[in-house]
């Protein structure tokens, strides 16, 4: 595939269509929200957002849907004992690599 | 607590470095798949660099391998990132009344998942330089990984490369987990979403509804029925201690 308007046009497309989602809103909402149910669900946002982004697709997100478990299975406990992203993150990593190589040789 | 505010550039920078190495991985990996499909490794980087999202790039460099239209971009960017919307709400609410216009504007470029997580775990408000530093490494970490990807993905054995694939659902873990402790309201915030989501992913007819509608239509059940079983107070915390 050589480098196109094509792909330029689309490009620009994603860019601008991704970043008016992010800045409408930013950008209208000035005053602080008074009413306390939306004030909790935009507390609760986050939580929610991020819960179902994660489950199931993080199942289909390595080679294989048991090294994918056991990496959830430590991302959670380590999380657990709040140990930073960074870490939380490595030790998916790391217990998925192992998983799979272990599941290659035996 | 209401005046206070967290403005500090260098602690920013140093909340960002996380989000940062994590970003390494994930745009690693999307910087190996986009030449692998025979996408331009320098338009691989420059849309990292223009979009700074990761499951709209994904989708939008299928989308340009398979030849869709424009108008096909837009919705499917738009559905994809509707998600970002509902988190500039929040941010709105947790942002300084000091940031002006143009400060929101480049901020709100920088307002990814995580970005977003980590601003809005702060107990005081955020201003302007917080957000900066925030962003800059996270921003950084996302392009140069997308280069590397790009450029020397190919010399690593495939079985590291999906050991990548978990990195960004790790750190999601890490944001949702801590806070689950500490409120009972939350974990049945996050129960509630993931049991929706898995409604909608293996029930017929269900199934096919497009995955970010989906996430929308799980995070504001799911955050509605938090609020009501248990509102915050104006610190910003879940009112009633719990066991």
């Amino acid at each position: 595939m050589k480098i196109s308007s094509y792909i330029i046009i689309n490009l620009a497309v994603m860019a601008l269509v991704t970043y008016l989602i992010r800045a409408v809103a930013l950008i209208l909402i000035r005053k602080k929200i008074e009413n306390k149910f939306i004030k909790s669900f935009l507390y609760y946002i986050p939580y929610a957002v991020l819960a179902a982004m994660t489950i199931p697709a993080i199942f289909t997100s390595t080679g294989s849907v048991y090294s994918a478990v056991l990496g959830l299975v430590v991302a959670v406990v380590v999380a657990f004992f709040e140990r930073g992203l960074v870490t939380v993150a490595l030790s998916a990593c790391v217990t998925v690599f192992v998983t799979e190589f272990l599941m290659k040789i035996m | 607590m209401e005046n206070s505010c967290q403005n500090s550039f260098k602690k920013g920078v140093i909340d960002g470095l996380p989000i940062g190495l994590g970003y390494l991985s994930v745009s690693f990996a999307f910087g190996i798949k986009a030449v692998q499909q025979g996408f331009p490794a320098p338009l691989a980087v420059l849309m990292s660099m223009t979009n700074l999202t990761s499951a709209g790039q994904f989708a939008g460099l299928d989308l340009i391998i398979a030849g869709g239209s424009f108008v096909e971009m837009a919705l499917t960017q738009f559905i994809i990132n509707l998600r970002y919307a509902l988190m500039s709400i929040s941010l709105s609410q947790k942002l300084s009344e000091k940031v002006t216009l143009i400060q929101r504007m480049l901020i709100a470029f920088g307002n990814t998942d995580e970005v977003f997580a980590v601003a809005v775990s702060n107990r005081e408000k955020v201003g302007k330089k917080y957000m900066y530093g925030l962003i800059l490494l996270p921003y950084i970490g996302w392009s140069l990984g997308t280069l590397t990807g790009a450029v020397a993905g190919n010399i690593l054995p495939e079985s590291l490369i999906t050991a990548l694939g978990i990195a960004i659902y790790g750190m999601f873990v890490a944001i949702v987990v801590p806070p689950m402790k500490k409120s009972r309201t939350v974990a049945i915030v996050v129960a509630i979403a993931i049991a929706l989501n898995c409604i909608f992913k293996y029930t017929p007819y269900l199934s096919q509804v497009s995955s970010g509608f989906v996430i929308i239509i799980c995070a504001v059940a799911a955050a509605a029925i938090g609020a009501l079983i248990q509102p915050i107070n104006d610190v910003g915390a879940p009112e009633r201690t719990e066991e």
